[in-house]
């Protein structure tokens, strides 16, 4: 990106200016009169951002300096407030809630990520397949889950999951079988993995498809035509193609799940026991702030939640990239 | 899917924003003065419209903003933001001593309590009270007893126990010769619930003078408690399944639990959710952990106080004062919301006493309650950060009834970690 910007310039600056001029004064030179030349457009533009720009510093650069602000003070319910320095951050890393919270999302997120977008992806490519019978209505069907509110599906499912009068442990006792222990210690994430895939499958499948429905048809026939079968179309052609968004899903998946709340909390009203307040990172943040009074705790937790969400979505884009660059050249 | 940081943010950003706008403006003198109420009991609009009539120049709006914890987190968020809170909150006596100390709550004697306070169980109105000032006037309280399924118990042939010795024996002989039936449920996510037992067993948690705090959750009356249950959790003879989740409803209603020892909030409450076992149930007094004596103890109950930010505390402490303490509102309350009261003129009314219950079939469970609250000859101090306490009580104590460790060690790891965080905020701790 960098390379073409600078050359750019210097030509420009070449042509405009004559060869005896130094080039730092032609690049000066360059400057002031593009300047002054852009200097309406780029109003203009910065008039039709304001709206946006407005918002954006009042919701988001105001309120994450408000809170980088907050995480480098303590304030105790007795004395008041004083400087803290790095203190908080160094508590973070040392605390092992936190951290179970972490471990807690990778376990979830290695097994959770890759069901759900492969079968997202399997959806999609039978949905693009064309011969599929009532399409719209599988589509729809698919994607129906994710207009359900997560507090509602949550609630739906902790129903469902309920030990002693779910309806799986209902059918299982007339069975004479051993109810499915939903809510126990070992199979908690498991189960709410089951609930963010039911959840977010039809989200990511309408994302992948549309992105088939962007790959070339001419391409797909010349495979056809070439004795591909659909399956090894499919393999070598439609995946590939749309292998991008793929990644997109991908870290959008992983940075959706270290950041999990709402189905958890709401987990925490039925099964305490197994939940507790440092399930998630988020839950850990939430409860550290607003129950237990340490705001500016907090305010570092989420700081370095969103650090290892950063590192995490750049270890997903870096080795995904890696892998593709072969395929693709 | 997941709340961020950045909807936190934005959402409490947008919340002060509202907030701010909502701040009542100084009233003009002919103006009419208008109050915020916070609260969640089901139906207090009701009285609220008789305040109303009876005040013509003061306009309440009523909001529900959450039950219990969310409740108070935006008491903490709006203390915090300096504006935005109501002028009456709903406090609940745990509460008090937690909001006392971050200055959010006015003294109403200022504003003519003390001359109402002979009227109310002195042991309500001292909970509210601190260093000769009154913080709130107490609403409705919640003396145990212990209510039971008359035919399962004789199906068994058990009688209602007496003592708690008696329950364990049921709760063991009930296990075996039941099939899916337990005597009771141990709802370790309740943290009124559980410091009921707590309190009736002699237990003395806290002590606050200024910003020293002597922390003791795990006393000997503690440990005697949790020792019990875990005899009867280790021999599977009681449940610990968390309560008020579907789970838990359905199973009170299709008899899964045999009793509920519950405050005088519960009768009319599990008539709600147990329907189809109407009038199977009935209430018997507090079982003892001393045969011969009657010692009682307190689960939940409510005060409604007026806050430091509100602009018209005087008009403000006259809707605590005149909703808690007009016969008709507090009648009201009592009758038509089935709250207990804490008022001695209702207390001692006959008509109050007398009224038969169907659920109970026709039994005048009231009467028993009564003769509970008779009997909470003391009070318990809650600590001064009681939100940060309930969380810790229920993480801990869930944990341990879902097999890590024993009751007795939660109760330790509790106590270590209210020693800690105090310590922290920057108390002065004696254990």
């Amino acid at each position: 990106m960098a390379a073409p910007k600078s050359a750019t310039p210097t030509l420009n600056a070449r042509n405009a200016a004559g060869s005896d001029v130094a080039p730092a004064a032609r690049v000066g030179l360059l400057a002031v009169r593009r300047r002054r030349r852009r200097y309406p457009h780029a109003l203009a533009a910065y008039l039709f951002l304001a709206p946006f720009l407005v918002l954006f510093v009042m919701f988001l650069v105001g309120p994450l300096f408000y809170a980088l602000n907050l995480s480098v003070w303590r304030e105790t319910l007795v004395g008041g407030r004083s400087f803290a320095g790095l203190a908080n951050y160094a508590d973070v890393f040392a605390d092992e809630s936190f951290w179970r919270g972490i471990r807690n999302m990778l376990l979830f997120g290695v097994f959770q990520v890759p069901i759900m977008l492969g079968l997202a992806l399997i959806f999609a490519l039978v949905l693009d397949a064309g011969t599929t019978y009532a399409k719209s209505l599988f589509r729809i069907g698919f994607f129906l889950p994710y207009a359900v509110p997560s507090v509602i599906a949550a609630l739906i499912w902790g129903y469902l999951y309920g030990p002693s009068f779910g309806p799986f442990t209902q059918a299982a006792n007339a069975l004479g079988w051993a109810p499915p222990m939903f809510l126990s210690r070992t199979l908690m994430l498991p189960s709410l993995a089951n609930i963010v895939t039911w959840e977010f499958t039809g989200y990511n499948m309408i994302i992948l498809y549309s992105a088939l429905q962007a790959v070339p048809k001419d391409v797909i026939e010349a495979a056809a035509i070439d004795g591909a079968r659909p399956i090894r179309v499919a393999r070598s052609i439609r995946v590939p193609l749309i292998a991008p968004t793929i990644v997109l899903t991908a870290i959008f998946s992983v940075i959706g799940t270290l950041q999990l709340f709402n189905e958890p909390q709401l987990m925490l009203a039925i099964a305490p026991d197994v939940i507790g307040n440092d399930y998630t990172p988020n839950i850990y943040a939430y409860t550290t702030g607003f129950v237990n009074q340490q705001y500016n705790y907090a305010a570092a937790i989420s700081f370095v939640l969103g650090a290892f969400v950063v590192i995490i979505s750049y270890a997903v884009l870096f080795f995904s990239n890696r892998r593709q660059t072969p395929a693709a050249a | 899917m997941s709340l961020s940081r950045r909807t936190l943010l934005t959402t409490t950003g947008a919340g002060l924003a509202s907030a701010l706008a909502a701040a009542p403006r100084p009233a003009r003198a002919q103006e009419k003065v208008e109050l915020t109420m916070w609260s969640w009991t089901p139906n207090t609009q009701t009285e609220v419209d008789m305040f109303e009539q009876a005040h013509p120049n003061i306009k309440v709006t009523l909001v529900n903003v959450g039950q219990g914890l969310p409740h108070y987190t935006k008491i903490r968020t709006a203390l915090k933001a300096g504006s935005g809170l109501a002028d009456v909150v709903q406090m609940e006596f745990y509460m008090h001593r937690t909001f006392q100390l971050a200055n959010a709550l006015v003294d109403l004697n200022q504003y003519g309590a003390d001359k109402i306070a002979g009227d109310y169980i002195p042991w309500t109105w001292t909970s509210a009270s601190s260093g000769g000032k009154c913080y709130g006037i107490p609403w409705d309280s919640g003396p145990v007893a212990l209510l039971y399924r008359r035919d399962i118990l004789e199906k068994y042939e058990i009688s209602p126990p007496k003592t708690w010795d008696e329950f364990a024996e049921a709760a063991i002989k009930l296990n075996k010769d039941a099939n899916d039936v337990f005597l009771a449920d141990l709802a370790l996510n309740n943290v009124g619930w559980m410091c009921g037992w707590f309190w009736q067993a002699g237990w003395n948690p806290f002590k606050t003078e200024g910003t020293n705090v002597s922390i003791a959750f795990n006393d000997a009356a503690a440990k005697k408690v949790a020792t019990y249950w875990q005899k009867l959790l280790d021999a599977k003879a009681v449940e610990a399944k968390p309560q008020f989740t579907p789970d838990w409803f359905a199973a009170y209603d299709r008899g899964r639990y045999a009793t509920w020892f519950i405050a005088a909030w519960g009768p009319v409450f599990l008539s709600q959710f147990a329907k189809t076992s109407a009038g199977l149930w009935r209430a018997a007094p507090a079982p003892q952990w001393e045969a011969g004596k009657f010692v009682s103890a307190n689960m939940g109950g409510s005060t409604l106080a007026v806050t430091t930010q509100s602009k018209h505390p005087k008009e403000a402490a006259e809707l605590a004062m005149w909703l808690m303490h007009d016969p008709a509102s507090v009648d009201t309350f009592a009758k038509k919301q089935f709250l207990f009261p804490t008022t001695k003129p209702l207390l001692e009314s006959p008509e109050f006493a007398d009224t038969p219950f169907d659920f109970y079939g026709g039994q005048k469970v009231n009467q028993i309650f009564i003769e509970s609250a008779k009997h909470i000859d003391r009070i318990i101090e809650w600590s001064p950060f009681q939100d940060y306490a309930n969380a810790q009580i229920i993480a801990e104590m869930t944990a341990a009834g879902g097999g890590k460790g024993t009751l007795v060690e939660a109760l330790d790891r509790i106590q270590d970690n209210f020693v800690k965080y105090a310590k922290q905020q920057g108390f002065t701790v004696k254990t």
